[in-house]
């Protein structure tokens, strides 16, 4: 309490604060991305270890001795898929039939807002079958889920066969104590969004679905297959959820302990785990992962089937089949018995997966950063935002030097009424409003006026929308308010940083690798901006730092982390498809990311660009 | 003053309207930063539907409001939201004729002081006039009416309006020197919430020194004005809580609302101190911590009317932050009420100290608090521990907002007594330091 009491100290500090406030905020910007970088570097991230004592020391022994059996299944399923030209409803119903489940199916449909271009949808119809393995073992309060999706084409037909050869397995066994709910869903996240609204007896989202017509008991973990040839050289754990949730660590702890103990490659990211963390290329090889990590959990997308799970508390992950040219081989028997070791495991959970962590980054499959060692690479770029807050803050009571006319400096001084800073705060907000609504609205007016598809009409409508905020608040409110005053921008500049600083902070709380993405763009532009600054340098600055810029770069690192280069041209079209995705997700599923940039950030970063031209 | 008044009254009516209209209702009803178990109107309802079949709303535990709240929304269950909002409109009414005559006396003894030259000289500048005093009274209506807290708190239809409203009515009564008023609003609002009971000392004290009574424990006019005060206020509260009886036929709420609001059985979060506390605890220690918890909030009343005997208005500011930050199940709209009087100390923005720091955590707070409640709730990945960090941090600011406004009151009383630019012994300047 001495600091807030003693006002010599405090005016030391503050003194100290305001005079080095520039270098200050350098130091922090760059300490903030060095410790980010850093954060990957082995040495300092930790290895990871079982937390929940059910899993970690009793031993299971798997059995499954089913795999090529359960590959002929799969490729019967195909025949029939192709018979019928979509999902074989009846087949896959008389299949979990006669594998002793109890099979119950479920339709439903969606009109999606507007046409997928990517996946070629847009009124969609489907069925999900399930079938309930009833543990024979306790009373049937809780469940474990295996899905598989019946993707179109060739593709996930293994992973149906396995997942009926596992219940086909399990139906046989005595110590189950959990219901395990067998689940092919069709359409991909559409299918999976109805049946778990079904389940859980909600709808977010406004989908049309039968109501269940059998359930298990509420359900403790799921896992997501995918699975598309009959070896695979390697497994590939997903977790990136819906608004960047994570599954608890332990699941993906399991996943790698079970590799190990089977003798199974695992990778994250697609991204084999390398022993030389002392090298630059292995240094590089984890900075790489991590960051594909931080993209795709930015991204506030589903990576997987299982990324709707996680928002009912259901720790769920996707385990991928990839099949290079390696030329070590896995068969489905051995990722049978993976899968039945890993629900063995499941099922011995007293509890649901708690004990470990839930905000983490993954250099690795071996190793985590927890909160605890990220977050300070995002609170030293959010300090920054605090420094330049608490020197306007200096600047604003300090009285105006009273030798030279103090009349003026009076009139300035109390000029900054309310109207200067509600108005650019209003108007930049009902932009964003205009850019989260209006898309959808008009896009059958833009079909008709404009030689464009729906989905085109939608993104360029939202990218016509953003750029004419540019033009539209500075002037309104010179219209407005006529003569800016000094004061009047620092206040507006104050308010503008506190937001800021707030904004990012919360969601950087929520989806941590947005906020810091985030942080990394806006907080530069926040911390330099004044109308003294050169106006056409720094115009073009704040808007190469402009969050609809940031996703530009964001998609093309994003490609670059995956070792595939993208030309301009490409970049640009994927860049417009990843609107119309980050829109769709919205709709459909209810993730944040689109309102928050539209109505939250951008016009945030507006009131940057009103500051720059204050008048 | 009346029509920028009405301007203010339309445009507060209207966001409330519009906010009763839209989706977000529901939401807003749900927050326990909003609510309280105590104050909910779901449970009024509840209680409501109890009374209608004949049963005691009270059976259960459900209902812990008091039974003239829910006699009254007995008649008037079909325009709840015109009566939340004439609440906030009576509120804000009040306190701006209070602050208003408030303001004149304040001037006519400065007036009076600087006549008798009791101020030093360079003090000048400490010295307020009437233009700046112009317009507080509607900034005090504009804080309360505009103040984002105030307008969940009616849109949730929290009953906490209403507890302000009385308080607010209480306070007016007192400024205007209405000694039955007074004490007839004080019952009332501790028969609403118990805590205002603290109210009764800033009140006697505002009123002895209206009626020029010294505050002397050895003069029988003291002792004869406080008997005469308490008897108008106990009378008047056994006069509503035997019409309690009477309406109810039983006494099922005593226990039922203030043993509610004394025992804190019902730990939901909320913005309080209490719930995180009581739910680690051992129940051994319960009854032992109940009692210190409790007696914090009342213990305050006697150092700070010693020291803020000449001042009551500004005692009962501190009094209302006070009960408001340690209450049992505070909400939002507590604070909204004490926050509406921040205008009124306009002057003293020249002595506060952290008044930017506290006012960037109390903004940072009121951000986080819904988002570490969706990180605890629904994603499940945060836990309490989050939610109650956030909690304790929300109130540690609000009580260094308050103890701020303390130290620059007492700071300007200082500088009024002793001259605003202090010397040391040997000439220097010298400056204040608070130990």
């Amino acid at each position: 309490m001495g600091l807030l009491s003693d006002p010599n100290r405090r005016r030391a500090l503050i003194g100290l604060l305001t005079r080095l406030n520039a270098p200050i905020c350098i130091v922090c910007y760059m300490a903030g991305v060095a410790w980010f970088m850093g954060l990957s570097f082995e040495p300092f991230t930790l290895r990871t270890y079982m937390s929940e004592n059910a899993m970690g020391s009793t031993m299971v022994e798997e059995r499954f001795p089913a795999g090529e059996r359960a590959l002929a299944t799969g490729r019967e399923f195909s025949a029939h898929k192709k018979k019928t030209g979509g999902m074989p409803v009846d087949w896959l119903v008389k299949t979990m039939q006669a594998r002793g489940l109890e099979v119950f199916t479920q339709r439903f449909s969606r009109t999606l807002p507007f046409p997928d271009e990517n996946k070629e949808r847009y009124m969609v119809k489907g069925t999900n079958v399930y079938g309930i393995l009833r543990a024979p073992r306790a009373p049937r309060t809780e469940a474990l889920v295996l899905t598989a999706p019946c993707s179109p084409g060739d593709e996930n037909n293994q992973a149906v066969g396995l997942l009926l050869g596992l219940a086909q397995y399990f139906r046989n066994q005595i110590y189950l104590a959990k219901d395990i709910i067998f689940l092919i869903n069709e359409h991909d996240l559409i299918g999976m969004q109805a049946w778990l609204e079904g389940y859980h007896h909600t709808n977010t989202t406004g989908m049309d679905w039968s109501p269940l017509q059998g359930r298990g008991g509420s359900i403790q973990a799921a896992l997501s297959l995918e699975l598309s040839s009959n070896v695979v050289t390697s497994l590939d754990l997903v977790l990136e959820g819906l608004n960047g949730q994570l599954p608890n660590l332990d699941l993906a702890n399991l996943f790698y302990a079970f590799c190990q103990k089977i003798g199974v490659l695992c990778t994250i990211q697609g991204k084999l785990q390398r022993n030389d963390w002392d090298s630059v290329s292995g240094y590089s090889h984890a900075v790489q992962t991590m960051m594909l990590m931080v993209m795709k959990q930015a991204s506030g997308r589903p990576w997987g089937d299982h990324g709707l799970f996680l928002r009912y508390h259901i720790e769920a992950a996707t385990i991928k089949g990839v099949n290079s040219f390696r030329q070590d081989k896995t068969d489905a028997t051995t990722i049978g018995r993976l899968l039945e070791g890993m629900y063995r495991k499941l099922n011995n959970l007293l509890e649901r997966l708690h004990q470990s962590y839930f905000f983490y980054l993954m250099p690795s499959l071996s190793h985590f950063v927890s909160i605890g060692y990220y977050m300070p690479a995002f609170g030293l770029l959010a300090v920054i935002l605090l420094l330049r807050a608490l020197d306007l803050w200096v600047q604003l009571v300090t009285p105006p030097p009273r030798t030279e006319d103090g009349d003026t400096d009076i009139d300035q001084q109390s000029s900054p009424g309310v109207l200067s800073v509600l108005t650019p705060l209003v108007i930049s907000h009902l932009t964003g409003v205009a850019l989260y609504m209006l898309p959808i609205r008009f896009q059958e007016m833009a079909v008709e006026h404009f030689p464009v598809s729906e989905t085109e009409a939608v993104v360029l409508t939202a990218i016509a929308i953003y750029t004419a905020g540019l033009a539209l608040p500075h002037n309104t409110n010179r219209l407005l308010t006529g003569e800016g005053t000094e004061q009047g921008w620092r206040v507006l500049k104050l308010v503008a940083v506190l937001y800021l600083a707030v904004l990012l902070g919360c969601t950087a709380l929520i989806n941590f690798s947005l906020g810091f993405i985030l942080a990394l763009t806006l907080v530069p532009v926040a911390a330099f901006v004044t109308p003294h600054v050169p106006k056409v340098l720094s115009a073009f600055v704040l808007v190469i730092l402009s969050p609809a810029c940031t996703l530009l770069y964001s998609v093309f690192f994003f490609h670059e982390l995956q070792e595939m280069p993208i030309s301009f041209q490409e970049g640009w079209l994927l860049y417009l498809s990843v609107i119309s995705q980050g829109i769709l997700d919205h709709y459909l599923y209810g993730s944040l990311v689109y309102p928050l940039i539209a109505v939250l950030v951008y016009p945030c970063w507006l009131l940057f660009w009103n500051i720059l031209f204050w008048k | 003053m009346a029509a920028p008044l009405t301007l203010l009254l339309l445009v507060a009516v209207t966001i409330r309207a519009a906010l009763f209209r839209s989706c977000l209702t529901d939401l807003i009803a749900e927050r326990v930063e909003v609510v309280s178990p105590l104050t909910a109107w779901k449970r009024v309802v509840e209680g409501l539907a109890l009374l209608d079949l004949g049963v005691s709303p009270y059976s259960g535990d459900v209902f812990h409001e008091t039974p003239l709240i829910i006699y009254l929304f007995h008649f008037v269950v079909d325009y709840a939201e015109v009566t939340f909002m004439l609440a906030d409109v009576i509120t804000a009414v009040a306190l701006y004729m209070a602050v208003k005559d408030y303001n004149k006396q304040v001037f006519r003894k400065q007036k009076f002081a600087l006549e008798a030259d009791r101020y030093p000289l360079d003090c000048l500048e400490l010295i307020r006039s009437p233009k700046e005093m112009y317009y507080i009274p509607l900034k005090v209506a504009m804080f309360y009416l505009l103040n984002p807290f105030t307008i969940l708190s009616c849109v949730a239809k929290s009953t906490c309006g209403l507890n302000n409203a009385v308080i607010a009515l209480f306070i007016l009564s007192t400024i205007r020197g209405n000694v039955l008023l007074s004490a007839v609003f004080l019952s009332l609002s501790t028969y609403q919430s118990i805590y205002p009971l603290t109210l009764c000392a800033p009140a006697l004290l505002y009123l002895m020194q209206r009626q020029y009574i010294p505050v002397n424990f050895r003069r029988a006019s003291f002792w004869w004005f406080i008997t005469e005060y308490a008897f108008m206020y106990l009378g008047s509260l056994s006069v509503i809580v035997c019409l309690s009886f009477f309406l109810l036929g039983s006494w099922d709420y005593l226990p039922s609302v203030y043993g509610f609001i004394l025992s804190v059985p019902d730990l939901t979060p909320n913005i309080g101190l209490f719930w995180y506390f009581f739910a680690e605890m051992f129940e051994h220690f319960r009854l032992f911590f109940l009692c210190v918890f409790q007696i914090n909030v009342f213990f305050y009343t006697i150092p700070l009317s010693i020291k803020l005997k000449e001042h009551p208005v500004f005692l009962i500011f501190m009094q209302l932050a006070v009960i408001s930050i340690f209450k049992s199940y505070p909400t939002v709209g507590d604070i909204a009420l004490y926050m509406s009087f921040l205008p009124v100390w306009s002057h003293l923005h020249r002595f506060l100290r952290n008044i930017f720091l506290v006012s960037c955590v109390l903004l940072a707070c009121s951000a986080l608090f819904p988002v570490l409640w969706h990180l605890w709730i629904y994603a499940g990945s945060a836990n309490s521990n989050f939610y109650y960090a956030i909690t304790l941090l929300f109130n540690v600011a609000q009580i260094l907002l308050v103890s701020d406004y303390f130290y620059a009151f007492l700071r300007r009383e200082h500088h009024l007594t002793y001259g605003l630019y202090l010397k040391r012994k040997d000439g220097s300047e010298a400056t204040l330091i608070l130990k």
